[in-house]
């Protein structure tokens, strides 16, 4: 399906990146990031804001250019891996004035970059057609959006618009899924949900999945994997390796306290303000979020 | 030069098509009308309205600088249009992380100094000319008396170029409008889509008001997609009925104002005017039919 399959001399990792450091209008963002995705493996980037999540994102998507290191994405670099990428930014809620349906949203995620007047002149475009709409079908199906799928974008929840994006991401049936705060402005229980499709979706499509997180507990339980930036750098490892008191007092060089809720939540305390990073756009869209309880 | 009306509309009709400059001024109105109804209909999707209200004023600095350099109005008009496109979308800077999105308060501040300051030069243009606009009233409120053959050709190329244009880009032009940034990260060049659409625009509006006039442009321009786009959220069939609905308001007003004292530019604005309140009426009367909705 994919134009990935004739090259594939079988990449192991979905993504990886070695040594990596990315500088961004004369200010160094991270340096000597390390990230391996296995393939079919749910792995998160967390930490606070402003430590280079989103930008990590882009590097990895090829759209910023590394200082330093190299990263590849199946193998390559990640300019010729787009078509095996399935990419959600940071969700920006749809004006509730726009008029156009979830399907058609999903749809433009097979036929959005297709140059030419859309018109199915032959048989075997109209076959094409048929078998492109019951794809379509097929991932509002997975991510359970049938009910809605024919109603305008704008008029519909955060987590109702968020199912359709992930659908709109999915329907070419990527090999990686990179996912930017998928769970932020949800409220709890469609968190708790979205993350629980997302290992889902790992699983049954076989999808490496790498998605950007400030929290990391809606997620604990469905991980494989964690890397988590703070002050320039990065760590990575399972849960329980990462999120814990002495890694974390390391990575941000000040003594760091994690807690255990007895619900099995994790309580990150004591961790100082992010440095302001101006420039990221994406990094300033949360403004009340100082103390940085992982809640 | 105003003819009477008859009882039987077929005379009327007739009556209507014996005069060469009616022939022209339909067909001139019938490209503008397909054009404008199809730019139109990306446009209000794109919220883009001010910056195409901005080039509509461009009319003014356009015939009158034109009249200063002894060139043709039309021809002035097409290029102080495109200039003010090129300067709208060239000051929407982009470093790093993408140009700032559409609508965004630094570039709707933009497109207004460009506005005022196209304003300032066309009266400067004037007074250098020492002399009083040639039909000023006709370059702001339209007329469809003097539209020539060689015009309705000029129309007509503009059309087909703009046109098609739009229908190469049609899928990913839509996928740029609703998600700029999914449509970037799937390669598509969405700076040049951005650019290009503007530069279409800026054709149309300039090619609208030589039937509208260029304080009526959006008769056309906006009130036909707009109300398509209240009745119906499927892009192709919304296009369709942009159009139908453009065709209506510019035959009815040319029709009517052939019979009538008063300028075209006023029945073509009030024929798009009631088609949008009806519009807008209908849908809301659906949505109370429909019941609440769970938002």
């Amino acid at each position: 399906m994919t134009t990935t399959e004739p090259s594939t001399t079988e990449a192991t990792t979905a993504a990886e990146l070695t040594n990596a450091s990315v500088r961004l209008g004369g200010k160094r963002v991270f340096s000597d990031v390390g990230l391996t995705v296995g393939r079919g493996q749910f792995v998160a980037v967390l930490g606070p804001n402003g430590a280079g999540k989103s930008t990590l994102m882009r590097a990895i998507l090829g759209l910023l250019p590394l200082e330093s290191g190299e990263v590849t994405v199946l193998g390559r670099p990640p300019a010729q891996a787009r078509a095996a990428i399935g990419y959600l930014p940071q969700r920006h809620a749809f004006d509730s004035s726009t008029r156009i349906r979830g399907i058609d949203l999903v749809r433009l995620g097979i036929d959005g970059t297709r140059w030419g007047v859309p018109v199915a002149l032959t048989g075997a475009a109209r076959e094409r057609r048929r078998a492109e709409s019951g794809r379509v079908g097929e991932v509002i199906e997975t991510v359970g959006a049938t009910g809605y799928a024919h109603r305008a974008i704008g008029e519909l929840s955060g987590g109702e618009q968020q199912r359709l994006l992930i659908a709109q991401a999915l329907v070419r049936s990527p090999q990686l899924l990179i996912l930017d705060e998928p769970l932020d402005s949800l409220d709890l229980p469609n968190q708790a949900s979205v993350a629980a499709l997302l290992r889902r979706i790992c699983s049954s499509e076989g999808v490496s999945v790498l998605l950007v997180a400030h929290d990391a507990n809606p997620l604990l339980g469905y991980l494989d994997h964690v890397i988590y930036m703070a002050g320039g750098r990065a760590t990575s490892g399972s849960v329980d390796e990462v999120i814990t008191s002495a890694k974390l007092s390391e990575l941000y060089g000040t003594p760091i306290e994690v807690l255990r809720t007895a619900d099995g939540r994790l309580v990150v305390v004591g961790q100082p303000e992010a440095p302001h990073y101006h420039g990221a756009r994406h990094e300033h869209d949360h403004p009340h979020d100082h103390d940085h309880v992982h809640d | 030069m105003t003819p009477t009306i008859s009882p039987n509309p077929i005379e009327d009709l007739n009556a209507l098509l014996t005069f060469p400059f009616m022939v022209n001024a339909l067909e001139a109105g019938t490209i503008v009308a397909v054009l404008a109804a199809v730019v139109g209909w990306y446009m209000v999707l794109r919220r883009q309205t001010f910056a195409g209200h901005t080039l509509s004023v461009m009319a003014f600095p356009g015939a009158a600088g034109a009249a200063l350099a002894g060139l043709p109005t039309t021809l002035g008009y097409y290029l102080a249009c495109g200039g003010a496109a090129l300067l709208m979308r060239g000051a929407r800077s982009s470093p790093g992380l993408g140009s700032p999105g559409r609508g965004s308060g630094a570039e709707t501040a933009t497109i207004a100094t460009v506005q005022t300051v196209g304003l300032a030069a066309g009266y400067l243009f004037l007074s250098l000319n020492h002399a009083v606009l040639g039909g000023t009233e006709t370059l702001l409120f339209g007329t469809f008396l003097g539209v020539s053959r060689g015009q309705v050709l000029a129309l007509l190329l503009v059309a087909i170029a703009a046109l098609a244009v739009v229908a190469l880009a049609t899928r990913p032009l839509l996928l740029e409008t609703i998600d700029p940034e999914v449509a970037r990260a799937r390669g598509l060049p969405v700076a040049a889509l951005d650019l290009g659409f503007l530069l279409v625009l800026a054709l149309a509006v300039a090619a609208t008001s030589q039937i509208t006039g260029a304080l009526l442009v959006f008769a056309l321009l906006v009130a036909p997609p707009a109300a398509a786009q209240q009745l119906t959220m499927r892009p192709g069939l919304g296009l369709v009925l942009s159009i139908v609905f453009a065709l209506v308001v510019v035959w009815l007003g040319l029709g009517v104002a052939y019979f009538s004292i008063y300028p075209v530019g006023f029945y073509v604005t009030s024929f798009a005017f009631a088609l949008y309140l009806a519009a807008r009426l209908w849908h809301a009367t659906a949505r109370r039919c429909a019941g609440p909705r769970s938002a």
